[in-house]
């Protein structure tokens, strides 16, 4: 059991001493187990992806009656493998009256971003690549910077449709970043810090979601909103705006930007089961197992509020957050601010 | 009420209307001329507020424009027609009493080729903006 | 004050949401609609055309292909426009048939407008539960006529063929499960919360203007206007049945959603007395295997399709082939008010009123 535990920590710890053996200055080694670390996040995502994919289509058939996929594979479950393999095949379309530039750093922009957010992440006890004092602002800030990626692909597409959906995405975003960072303050006013470590070790006796049901609730919106998914597909939106801000983009590009989406659908559920659930804590199974539970178990909830509820409309959308969540999110600070006074 | 509009109809334009009773639809046979301020009478007199039909017939030496008219919810129906000469085919437009006409207007000037005076956006609207021909017209031939 | 500059979008001829090739031009402040043109043709058969060069029983099969969402009823006005031409009187199990298989269609065209509309605004799910049990309905016309779509099942004086043994129960377990089906897309899509916000008080059509521009059917209803011409002026045997007229109050997309909601449960009621009263008998009246009405008649037949005012003026100049035919299509009619409830809203508005005018565009551009 214990071996389970520390699997991961031991391995690094073993690379570092070897590496160290092998003549390397202790700094270089540290170095070199930061390239691993990173390249291991990138083929978790990978693996993850694909695994949510196949999750997402799974579910969606489920609740619309289908079967889903179910040829390729035990349960269709190389079906988004096979996609990929066809994505990646695909011709590189790049209309001819695109920003260049920007058309083509848009996607990776967007995927790099993503992918930034997982630094922070603890995937278990200890097992943060950085467990940075301000893990929770970094990862507002950088989850915030999605927003220029979206931008640049509406801008450089140089089709009405993409630009509509840009200027969608910004607003949206812009607006939904403030109650999601407020929502999480109340957490971190009880936790009385901004280390993600904390914020769990804090969470050892009561899961913040009881003390915070109200921060969740209005994360969970302000995240969905965040994370451009149904009820909140503005910048996509394929029945209004064909695909906003993705219309020009074909073949890996495309996808691309469908991974970056996976990929911050995962870091927001795992971000929120850090600030809510009690992160990796949780008896029995390895801490590394917890927090992939508890992120798949959110993320569930997503899939289900996508394939069940209509497109709210851009006017609603927008007055939803400054009218009801800022100020929902406002008077919870102000209670919780109170209630912690009263209670010191 | 088909009787009082019968009478005031041949009281206003004896001689230059025809009407048939005992069809479906009260039926007057009336001239290009006076259709509109005919059509006019018909729906500020008698609140025939609702054009459900209309459409052109080609009879070879003329066009004959059917237009079917009703009252809701009460269903009272007149059906009109008037003749319009071949070699100048133009009619008064009733978008401006009924906004229904614009659209099926459009559509009988596009395949049948008469022209509504008046009419606000006079294109065609089923066929492509460069067709040449109107192709329910008898002497079309179809290629 | 910033000044910004208006954009204009081509919604369609290629886009999910226009049903077909509807080509909505669109000029955009922002997300606010300035102005709306609709541009039709881009399935334009010139079915009116065709049907000067096919002999009255040849056309038939085109009728179908007007509205193919209610594939029966288009078929039947022409079938009835035809016999009221000839003089025909069509055989009483023949016109309950008739009867039971227009208000069969108007059930999938209106349960496949309720998909139609939850996919345009966002709710994927709706599509499929209302595609499912359109399938029974489909179902039923395969058993009946062969085809599941476009089916071709009325003929001059009455119907191909007699109602086989298995639709008896088909028909009578789909209108038990009716209610429960309907149960469902209430709990999915009417109590929603965020549909309601989307149809409420978006495309609002005062009840003047809906007149005045020609509109018909549910839409025209939904506005307040207690106009069917199954009641109206009642063709076929539907002065026999006893159902109401839904009718709203403003006229808004929200209306003309539960318009086709309450219809569905109105022809499920008028399905089943005409099973309940259907007799036995001929199918077909004694037609000539020619057709050919006397020269000079003529006759405007009008039915109450799913769409509203189905019309069908045909002129005879004695030959077997009619001398002009003509559609008033209502999907047609009924488009020209989109720009009028179309300006000042949103664009996602839009998206709602065009699904919710429910135009077939293969009946708009015949």
């Amino acid at each position: 059991m214990r071996g389970a535990e520390t699997f991961f920590i031991d391995l690094a710890r073993l690379i570092v001493t070897w590496l160290e053996k092998q003549g390397m200055s202790p700094l270089v080694a540290d170095i070199v187990l930061l390239v691993i670390q990173f390249i291991c996040i990138a083929a978790i995502v990978t693996v993850n992806i694909i695994i949510l994919i196949w999750l997402e289509r799974k579910i969606s058939g489920f609740i619309q009656q289908r079967l889903g996929p179910n040829r390729l594979g035990p349960w269709g479950i190389f079906q988004t493998i096979a996609d990929a393999i066809k994505l990646l095949t695909k011709e590189d379309i790049i209309p001819s009256q695109t920003d260049k530039i920007i058309f083509r750093t848009a996607p990776i922009v967007f995927i790099v971003i993503s992918l930034m957010l997982y630094v922070v992440i603890p995937f278990g006890d200890g097992m943060a690549i950085v467990d940075l004092n301000m893990g929770v602002l970094y990862f507002i800030s950088v989850g915030s910077l999605g927003t220029i990626a979206l931008l640049m692909a509406g801008w450089g597409s140089n089709n009405k449709w993409s630009l509509l959906g840009a200027m969608r995405a910004v607003a949206q975003m812009i607006s939904y970043e403030i109650p999601l960072a407020f929502s999480l303050l109340g957490v971190i006013m009880i936790a009385g810090s901004l280390k993600m470590s904390d914020i769990i070790a804090a969470q050892n006796n009561v899961w913040f979601v009881f003390l915070q049901p109200v921060a969740f609730i209005t994360y969970f919106i302000a995240a969905t909103a965040e994370l451009n998914r149904g009820p909140f597909d503005m910048p996509e939106a394929e029945q209004e705006l064909t695909a906003g801000a993705y219309t020009e983009y074909s073949g890996m590009r495309w996808a691309l930007f469908f991974l970056a989406e996976y990929t911050n659908l995962f870091a927001v559920s795992a971000m929120a089961a850090v600030m809510f659930f009690g992160g990796w804590q949780g008896p029995w199974l390895p801490s590394w197992l917890w927090l992939p539970i508890k992120a798949y178990i959110i993320m569930l909830v997503f899939f289900w509020l996508k394939w069940t509820l209509p497109r709210i409309r851009m006017d609603h959308l927008m007055s939803f957050s400054w009218k009801v969540l800022i100020p929902v999110t406002l008077v919870n600070l102000v209670v919780t601010g109170c209630v912690l006074q009263f209670f010191k | 009420m088909y009787q009082e509009l019968k009478e005031r109809l041949l009281k206003n334009w004896d001689g230059k209307i025809e009407i048939n009773e005992g069809k479906d639809f009260f039926e007057i046979i009336t001239q290009s001329e006076i259709l509109f301020t005919l059509m006019e009478f018909l729906k500020k007199e008698f609140g025939f507020n609702y054009l459900a039909n209309l459409c052109g017939v080609d009879y070879g030496e003329k066009f004959t424009m059917v237009y079917h008219v009703c009252r809701i919810p009460e269903n009272l129906k007149v059906c009109v027609k008037a003749d319009i000469p071949r070699d100048n085919p133009e009619i008064d437009s009733l978008t401006c009493l009924w906004p229904a006409a614009d659209f099926q207007e459009r559509e009988v000037y596009d395949l049948m080729g008469i022209v509504f005076k008046g009419h606000p956006d006079l294109k065609r609207i089923l066929l492509p903006e460069d067709f040449e021909g109107h192709p329910l017209r008898k002497d079309y031939k179809a290629v | 004050m910033i000044e910004s500059d208006f954009i204009t979008i081509n919604v369609g001829p290629q886009h999910p949401s226009t049903h077909g090739g509807l080509h909505a031009e669109t000029v955009l402040d922002g997300e606010h609609i300035v102005d709306v043109k609709v541009h039709l043709g881009y399935v334009h058969r010139s079915v009116e055309k065709i049907a000067e060069s096919r002999t009255y029983t040849q056309f038939i099969p085109y009728n179908s292909r007007l509205d193919y969402l209610a594939t029966h009823l288009p078929a039947m006005g022409y079938c009835q426009a035809v016999e009221k031409l000839l003089g025909v009187t069509v055989p009483e199990r023949a016109e309950y048939i008739r009867v039971i298989m227009a208000e069969l269609s108007r059930i999938a065209s209106h349960m496949l407008f309720i998909g139609s509309l939850a996919i345009d605004i966002g709710a994927t799910t709706g599509l499929i539960y209302c595609f499912r049990d359109r399938e029974r309905i489909m179902d039923m016309f395969e058993m009946t006529s062969g085809q599941r779509l476009i089916a071709s099942y009325m003929r001059i004086g009455g119907i191909a063929e007699d109602l086989p043994e298995e639709f008896y129960p088909a028909v009578k377990s789909f209108l038990d499960d009716l209610p429960y089906m309907l149960d469902e897309y209430n709990n999915l899509l009417t109590g929603n919360e965020i549909l309601q916000a989307r149809l409420k008080n978006t495309g609002i059509l005062p009840a003047d203007k809906a007149i005045a521009y020609g509109v018909s059917g549910p839409n025209l209803r939904a506005s307040g206007i207690a106009y069917d011409i199954r009641k109206a002026e009642p063709y076929s045997i539907y002065e026999r049945f006893d159902f109401d007229v839904p009718i709203g109050s403003k006229g808004d997309n929200w209306d003309r959603f539960l318009m086709r909601i309450r219809e569905i449960e109105e022809s499920a009621k008028i399905i089943r007395q005409a099973l309940q009263d259907l007799p036995e008998g001929e199918i077909r009246a004694k037609v000539p295997r020619i057709i050919k009405p006397e020269k000079g008649a003529e006759v405007y037949h009008r039915i109450e399709s799913s769409k509203g005012e189905l019309g069908f003026y045909i002129v005879s100049d004695g030959s077997e082939k009619p001398y002009r035919l003509h559609v008033r299509a209502p999907s047609f009619i009924n488009l020209g008010v989109l720009p009028l409830i179309s300006r000042g809203g949103k664009l996602q508005d839009l998206i709602a009123n065009i699904a919710t005018l429910d135009p077939v565009l293969g009946e708009a551009d015949r």
